[in-house]
């Protein structure tokens, strides 16, 4: 199946996906039960990630300003920025694309293979509407969220190691984030991270929905879907930087 | 009432279903039988609407099926159950959950007004107790059951069973057989069954429409085809020389009564 009709269905399903539910509370419990498992669920590998990379920013910025005439207080303003515009949104949703979407894909893909959703299509519900959307909104709500948590940690981690290393002082650490502060770079990394909420959402779900086979086919449908997920999000991290950057 | 006339389905180069029209029976168990591979699931799928037919009609008491628009057919399907081969229950809910789950999407009863509608009907498919079980924690009959009280539950004018025996044993697969027969006499409803059980075949087959590489070979009622003299029919329904001295049995039971 080439690009143009994988492409063509992917549209199909977001166009189909967007209809009138046939029952408001349950369609709600569904979406607070996605928020929770895509939200709740990965806050602790966010958190681990997130205060690792903000550490390891810290230790390596140290190491490669050895010119005694730059000042130290650079260094927080590089964590601050690298965490802020490229490490929370990008790399954290690379890794949700393995976590969140590869979990979208199997569940969907198994439901498929054990006729679940047959089952559903026969009762004259939107599979549709009832499985992907509830998904790809949690995603949308929660992903930002944790994103922001990302940028947090990350800071604090840079400001755990620099202190903990002896580096800088958290004084001069925590006046360095202050300065030279652009509240764009937050709005961007927000766009960022909305845009790749529902790359790394829908095409996980595209995969699954129409997956075909067995159990091992749902194993091959979920690491596309996360392979094609983590491409798309860094074509869509170059065009979103060329643009609005 | 079904009706579907002229039915083809295509997959690529291969006629799956070749010109196929047949009458299903209002308050009867009509049977679609023939060998693997001979097109039953794909016309049970073109009927309920998973497949589209490449060509020909499917009419649902007077309401043509194959013209509806997407809303039209999903009010339609609200008075559609179907059993699946595998059952398909949801994984993650309980048999409780999987039965009122129809309930919870198309009704505004009560909780309470539902589980009791639940409780009927596990009570109807002899699965009292089992309420609060996975369905990994119950057996394949067990599902199977589940997966008819899950059917019926809105009261369906149309049920539609896909292999309800295949992986039971034949004890089960009676119980199975005459669980659906009763509840379609009881709830006057328009049964299709796929199989290609014997058993079935000759114990509830009201109306039997026999496929043979994707097209309508014979048709008629379990009596008939003891005395059927339809070389493929015979080849398929007494395969083994047991069924076929069962079948001389009969035949001569019939001309000792006659």
């Amino acid at each position: 199946m080439n690009f143009f009709t994988h492409f063509g269905r992917y549209i199909l399903m977001l166009k189909g996906m967007l209809s009138k539910p046939e029952n408001t509370k349950l369609y709600w419990k569904e979406l607070m039960h996605q928020c929770v498992e895509i939200g709740i669920g990965s806050l602790g590998i966010v958190s681990i990630i997130s205060i690792f990379m903000g550490a390891v920013s810290a230790l390596q910025t140290a190491y490669q300003i050895t010119n005694p005439l730059i000042s130290k207080v650079i260094i927080p303003q590089i964590i601050r920025d690298t965490v802020i515009l490229e490490f929370a949104p990008t790399l954290i949703c690379v890794v949700l694309a393995g976590v969140v979407g590869s979990k979208i894909a199997s569940e969907l893909g198994n439901m498929r293979v054990s006729e679940q959703i047959d089952a559903l299509e026969i009762m004259g519900i939107n599979t549709k509407t009832y499985l992907v959307l509830p998904k790809i909104v949690a995603a949308i709500i929660t992903i930002p969220m944790l994103v922001i948590l990302a940028m947090v940690l990350g800071i604090y981690g840079g400001r755990m190691t620099v202190a903990a290393s002896g580096i800088i002082s958290t004084n001069t650490y925590d006046r360095g984030l202050m300065e030279q502060f652009l509240p764009y770079n937050v709005f961007f990394a927000m766009m960022k991270a909305y845009t790749f909420a529902f790359i790394i959402s829908s095409i996980p779900a595209y995969y699954g929905y129409y997956v075909k086979g067995g159990s091992l086919e749902i194993g091959k449908s979920s690491t596309t879907s996360v392979v094609v997920s983590c491409i798309v999000v860094l074509i869509a991290d170059y065009i979103l930087a060329a643009l609005l950057l | 009432m079904i009706e579907f006339k002229n039915i083809t389905k295509k997959f690529g180069d291969k006629v799956v279903l070749d010109d196929v029209s047949h009458l299903m029976q209002t308050g009867k168990t009509n049977l679609i039988i023939g060998t693997s591979g001979s097109g039953k699931t794909v016309l049970q799928k073109c009927l309920v609407g998973l497949f589209e037919p490449d060509e020909g009609v499917i009419v649902y008491d007077g309401k043509d099926f194959t013209h509806m628009n997407e809303d039209e057919r999903k009010l339609l399907r609200q008075q559609i159950g179907m059993l699946f081969q595998g059952s398909a229950l949801f994984d993650s809910m309980t048999v409780e959950d999987n039965v009122k789950f129809p309930l919870d999407m198309f009704t505004k009863d009560s909780n309470a007004a539902k589980l009791k509608i639940v409780n009927e009907v596990l009570e109807r498919v002899n699965l009292v107790g089992s309420n609060k079980k996975f369905p990994s924690e119950i057996s394949g009959g067990m599902k199977k059951r589940v997966g008819i009280a899950r059917a019926i539950v809105l009261n369906p004018k149309f049920l539609f069973c896909d292999e309800p025996n295949s992986g039971l044993d034949p004890q089960t697969s009676m119980l199975i057989d005459k669980l659906i027969y009763d509840i379609t006499n009881e709830f006057k409803m328009t049964t299709i069954i796929n199989t290609h059980d014997m058993n079935s075949v000759m114990e509830i087959g009201d109306n039997i429409l026999y496929l043979k590489d994707g097209k309508k070979e014979w048709t008629g009622n379990s009596k008939d085809i003891i005395f059927s003299d339809n070389k493929n029919l015979n080849d398929f329904i007494f395969a083994s020389e047991f069924l076929q001295d069962a079948k001389q049995l009969r035949m001569m039971e019939a001309a000792k009564k006659a």
